[in-house]
């Protein structure tokens, strides 16, 4: 029992001894902050069950996402057997539904470890570096922001084919614009500050600069920025699914299976609405979790 | 504080009030105007030298006359003048000549003569355009045209290189291609000697039932009637295309009388509103064929037995009797039903067990291939029934989606393993399958005959190009016909083709729309006879 | 992701606002050269696509003969280069080709589909400024209610809702079932070219020719997708309104007005809705701007003509015309915007004027 109490006093102690102690406890209190924020955890909770959702698929799922029966196509939900109904091929929504999990997850965990991190990449370099280096990065990303996002991530796909792992970068292309403008404002500011002076005096490379002490101050907001667009990238994705650009049959993505049902939509409703509420939920879990997320941390916000 | 609130609450209403205060009436639609619901997002011209898909043949159809036509009230008859009034054939059978009737006039008012006749097939082979083949495979070329196409008084005489069969060039000049132009009016808007291709596409310049009024690219197409018709004036005055991706949204319009037809209705939605109150549906065979092919490149499906194995693994009876309910029927022959020389046999069935002993007994175990699939529905439904059937006799086949112009590049290039395709006859005569499905003179890489199926699925033919050869010139109907059934028994079982399915078309629409006719299979869409 | 763009928009803005060297001259040759890199980038897309812009003209039968020739008619056998000097060297002379699929001037096709997409986006942005604005100032004044956590459910409901999905629902609920507004397209059949085409805009051009049967019509049909795409954009800006009147709220000067006693419905008035106005704008330009580029899968699924699905048809045929002359249309509307809200910014800001 007394350990408990130790460890509580060390994560909220105001004058942390080490520097962990500082992250753990900040990350700590932020959490305390969150846990009071009712929709937030609403938000959470989505999230937790699409991970438990997508983690245990094969034991969940009642049948073979893949496996066709022409006979018992289209039956409507409540079926024997078929508790969401089953598509124009005869599968399991549920099933196709819960193994589709796993795919929203994979492009929202891919799209989040490629776009901020060339972002911050382009932004710090062109923040740090400065002069033409700057005027050419940021020219660049003036000309993707200028491009119409949909239609950049069509021409990518159509270029290169289209597939889960073309629609993850595609998406991370119109995706990352943002992320280095952020980055390399902050970096702007943290260039001049005196600690970094100190450190250079110190013979501190450019590069050891850059990654050890820019980036992770760049870090957190972008984390937040991240957490506010993930249900974007859900979004994005389905979208480009719908498009038949995404992934390819038989993958049970959400946004192709509307896509297949929407042929079907005037008699057998089901086979749209329920993949589209999975997608309309999901963002909402990230979209609660983000709007929390950003009360949390932004200062002047949580004091209402 | 409270009245900022109260204020705020009522524009809040006010605002929604508006939005949700405009209550619709279904409107039907007049009577003199006949409005379609259809896709015309294929439709990139309608020169009818140039054009070759469904929307621009259907309009084609209604806005020129041909020298010859098919009539919507008697398609069974065949051929029928129009433009010429008779014709006769030379001894030697490679002359025809056509009388041209003195009494019909274009839609500028000039009086249609043999020398327009003669203009618009020449035009058609000079410009050289996707459906010029249908007019050079009689021998026709850029040089030659202007002395085997002559125009003499009220004559027209062709001179094709070889004596067809005569009722193979009449019905050639059946397809839109031997639509005939206003040659003045044509000429008057030839720019850098185009002949007037770059006018021609988006205007029309005819004798036929109706006139475009109006093409607004992926939105609508409006056809004006021509009261000087010379089969008397169209009863209806107004003929709208209108451009609805969604089968559902069709049978919506349909259902609320916003349009009088719905041309592009899935199985389901044509189940769903067949029984439905003011609504009918009418089903009409196509000349379309789906079919499977298999690359001859590729070592083990070249093998005969792997051939026949693969026609062996396709539900074809389950794919007819529920996703592609009404649309597709069973046909296993490369000569369309209702064509000449047209065979009902369709020997095989899904029979995974033979299969199995077909694969066995060439030692093929595992086998990975990939499939070419159109990103439409039907056809991925079609790949994933073939990839489960498949599976059964330990084939696995990876699909490749893509858009029609990928797959079609990668599939000229003989790129793709398999592939799933549709082909529809460019003219109503059995060659124009023979010519693609069976003929293949040159092989080699070279060739590079890329507009050919058997050179896309390196296949050469395995001796049937003569018999081709041979039945294109027999003059003798009956004799004509058993050639080409003996030509489609072989290609059943030797061929790296499995042919699926004909096409059959399914047109909902309200019920007092009344001799609506798709064409079937030799021709287009018809509106002139239409009325309501 | 908009939202982080909006944020650097606004960064962006301080920057040039605040830079002494900000000319018109050096703000003209930046936005000729990012409209210079995205033509290049989009001609690039287009040679590298596997998509053969001949077989989207020659279709499936074609024969050999037919395709080379057409092959060479269209100038595909120059180098990449050379075509994208010819190109360049047309459009500064104002022509940008003609269009594969429509057989048209490029230019023409965009003077059609860009009309409608301008209707569209302007009647969704004032469905969600008009709603979202008031929605989120109430839900600012009193946050943690019930009102405040009605509201933002509702706003993040609609961030979070495929639109793809919603127009398709709605369309069979509205307009199938209820029959309460138009289907699918700009007009009814019988409504069709009845009036001359002055704008582009149906709405506004019925208006001009007094034609109230053919007014009302277009906004049976226009109000669904409008507010669809409306919706949208009411969550955004609803959001962001909420979230900048509780920094003001929170500030000290509110505080310190409170202190001395001036009514909260004066504050708001006078003061906290007057600092939001600023970047409030920003937000809603750049919502505008979103919704200019053609939302592609609203046109989509309501069969709308606009920009975004015209590009996206041109892009799957290799139609390098017709999507150059788009991409390069909406990326000056893009940039135009821009400018125009740089210009709104310093009007409506006292510390810049």
């Amino acid at each position: 029992m007394a350990t408990v109490y130790e460890l509580l006093d060390w994560l909220q102690s105001d004058q942390p001894s080490s520097r962990t102690q500082a992250r753990v406890s900040a990350a700590y209190k932020l959490c305390i902050l969150l846990g009071k924020n009712r929709l937030a955890m609403f938000g959470i909770l989505i999230i937790a069950c699409l991970v438990l959702i997508s983690c245990f698929a094969p034991v969940i799922a009642p049948m073979d996402p893949y496996s066709q029966n022409l006979q018992a196509r289209l039956s409507p939900p409540l079926t024997e057997g078929h508790l969401l109904g089953t598509d124009s091929l005869g599968r399991d929504i549920l099933s196709r539904l819960i193994y589709g999990s796993r795919i929203t997850l994979l492009v929202v965990a891919l799209v989040i470890a490629i776009a901020p991190v060339f972002g911050l990449l382009i932004g710090t370099v062109a923040g740090y570096v400065g002069g033409w280096v700057d005027s050419f990065l940021m020219g660049l990303t003036d000309i993707f922001l200028a491009f119409p996002r949909l239609v950049l991530a069509l021409a990518f796909v159509a270029a290169v084919g289209a597939g889960i792992e073309n629609a993850v970068l595609a998406i991370s292309l119109t995706a990352w614009p943002p992320y280095a403008r952020i980055a390399r404002a902050e970096t702007l500011t943290i260039r001049s500050s005196e600690f970094i002076a100190a450190i250079k005096l110190q013979g501190a490379r450019p590069l050891r600069i850059v990654v050890l002490h820019v980036w992770p101050l760049c870090i957190s907001s972008l984390i937040v920025r991240v957490t506010l667009d993930m249900a974007g990238i859900i979004l994005t994705a389905a979208g480009l699914g719908f498009l038949g650009l995404g992934a390819q049959p038989p993958s049970p993505e959400w946004g192709a299976m509307i896509s297949e049902g929407r042929r079907f939509i005037l008699d057998s409703w089901w086979v749209a609405t329920f993949p589209g509420l999975a997608i309309f939920f999901v963002s909402l879990g990230f979209n609660l979790l983000g709007d929390g997320l950003r009360d949390v941390i932004d200062p002047k916000a949580h004091k209402s | 504080m409270n009245r900022l609130l109260e204020r705020l609450a009522i524009g809040l209403i006010a605002c929604t009030g508006i939005t949700a205060n405009i209550k619709m009436v279904s409107a039907e639609t007049p009577p003199d105007v006949l409005v379609i619901a259809d896709r015309i997002d294929s439709l990139i011209t309608l020169d009818p030298a140039e054009s070759y898909e469904f929307t621009g043949s259907d309009i084609i159809r209604n806005v020129y006359q041909k020298l010859i036509n098919y009539y919507p009230d008697d398609l069974e008859s065949g051929y029928q003048p129009e433009i010429a009034e008779s014709w006769t054939v030379s001894s030697d059978g490679r002359t025809i000549t056509f009388t041209i009737r003195d009494d019909i006039k274009f839609h500028s008012g000039n009086p249609v003569t043999s020398e327009d006749a003669a203009f618009s097939l020449q035009r058609a082979v000079i410009l050289n355009k996707t459906p010029s083949s249908t007019l050079t495979q009689l021998g026709f070329t850029p040089e030659n045209v202007r002395q085997t196409i002559l125009a003499d008084d009220d004559k027209l005489m062709i001179t094709t290189d070889r004596p067809y069969a005569v009722s193979f060039v009449l019905n050639c000049l059946t397809a839109s291609i031997g639509s005939i132009v206003d040659r003045e009016t044509v000429m008057s808007h030839e720019v850098d000697g185009d002949m007037g291709n770059s006018w021609l596409k988006i205007n029309t310049a005819g004798s036929g039932a109706y006139s475009v009024q109006s093409w607004k690219p992926n939105e609508s197409v409006t056809l004006q009637a021509n009261d000087g018709y010379s089969h008397g004036a169209p009863p209806m005055k107004r003929v709208v295309l209108v451009h609805t991706q969604e089968s559902a949204t069709q049978r919506l319009q349909l259902q609320r009388g916003d349009v009088d037809i719905a041309r592009n209705l899935t199985p389901d939605d044509i189940a769903g509103i067949e029984s439905e109150n003011g609504i009918k549906v009418e089903e009409e065979l196509k000349g379309g064929l789906m079919y499977v092919s298999l690359n001859q490149n590729h070592p083990i499906l070249a093998k005969p037995e792997v051939r026949k194995a693969i026609k062996y693994l396709i539900d074809y009876d389950a794919m007819q009797d529920s996703f592609l309910k009404g649309q597709y029927r069973v046909h296993q022959n490369f000569i369309p039903t209702s064509f000449l020389g047209a065979v009902d046999d369709n020997p095989f069935e899904l029979n995974v067990e033979k299969a199995r002993e077909l694969l066995e007994s060439v030692g093929v175990g595992e086998l990975e291939i990939e499939i070419g699939v159109r990103d439409v529905q039907d056809r991925m439904e079609i790949a994933q029934s073939l990839q489960n059937t498949f599976a059964q006799a330990g084939i696995l086949l990876e699909i490749s989606v893509a858009t029609a112009k990928v797959n079609l590049g990668r599939y000229r290039a003989r790129e793709l393993d398999v592939y799933i395709g549709a082909w529809g006859p460019s003219y109503p005569d059995p060659h124009t399958n023979a010519g693609t499905f069976a003929y293949n003179p040159d092989n080699s890489l070279e060739a590079n005959a890329t507009g050919r199926l058997t050179w896309r699925n390196a296949w050469d033919a395995a001796g049937l190009t003569e018999k081709v050869e041979r039945a294109l010139t027999e003059n003798d109907r009956e004799m004509r016909i058993e050639m080409y059934q003996d030509i489609q028994s072989g290609f059943r079982d030797t061929s790296p083709f499995a042919i699926m399915f004909q096409q059959s078309a399914q047109t909902a629409m309200r019920d007092n729309v009344n001799g609506f006719s798709t064409g079937q299979a030799v021709t287009y869409a018809a509106f002139w006879q239409v009325t309501k | 992701m908009s939202e982080t763009r909006t944020i650097q928009w606004t960064q962006r803005r301080k920057a040039l606002l605040h830079s002494p060297i900000t000319t018109s001259i050096s703000k003209l040759l930046r936005v000729s050269v990012t409209l210079l890199g995205l033509l290049l980038i989009t001609f690039l897309i287009g040679r590298v696509m596997p998509i053969d812009p001949v077989l989207a003209v020659v279709g499936e039968q074609a024969s050999k003969e037919t395709y080379e020739q057409t092959y060479i008619d269209m100038g595909l056998d120059k180098p990449v280069i050379v075509q994208f000097y010819y190109y360049l060297s047309d459009v500064l002379q104002g022509n940008f080709g003609a269009s594969l699929l429509t057989a048209r001037p490029v230019l023409d096709d965009l003077l059609r589909v860009f009309p409608a997409t301008l209707e569209l986006s302007t009647i969704a942005i004032a469905i969600g400024v008009l709603l979202g604005v008031p929605l989120g100032i109430v839900s600012a004044i009193k946050p943690g209610t019930w009102i405040d956590v009605t509201v933002r459910i509702i706003a993040l409901m609609g961030y979070s809702a495929p639109i793809f999905w919603l127009g398709m629902i709605g369309l069979l609920v509205f307009y199938g079932e209820l029959g309460w507004v138009g289907g699918p397209g700009r007009l009814d059949i019988v409504y069709m070219d009845t009036i001359p085409n002055v704008t582009g805009a149906i709405l506004v051009d019925s208006l001009l020719a007094r034609d109230t049967a053919t007014f009302k019509n277009a906004l049976a049909h226009i109000i669904l997708p409008a507010s669809v795409l409306g919706y949208y954009s009411l969550a955004y800006i609803c959001r962001m309104t909420r979230s900048f009147m509780l920094n003001e709220l929170n500030s000290e000067y509110v505080l310190t007005a409170r202190a001395k006693g001036v009514r909260e419905t004066t504050i708001i008035r006078r003061h906290v809705f007057r600092n939001i106005r600023v970047p409030l704008v920003t937000v809603i330009a750049l919502s505008y701007g979103n919704l200019l580029e053609g939302a592609v899968l609203t046109e989509f699924v309501f069969s709308w003509p606009g920009i975004g699905s015209y590009i996206t048809t041109a892009l799957l045929s290799a139609d390098m015309n017709a999507v150059l002359g788009g991409t390069f249309l909406v990326g000056a509307v893009f940039i135009l915007l821009n400018l125009s809200s740089d210009f709104l910014y310093r009007y409506l800001d006292p510390r810049t004027r």
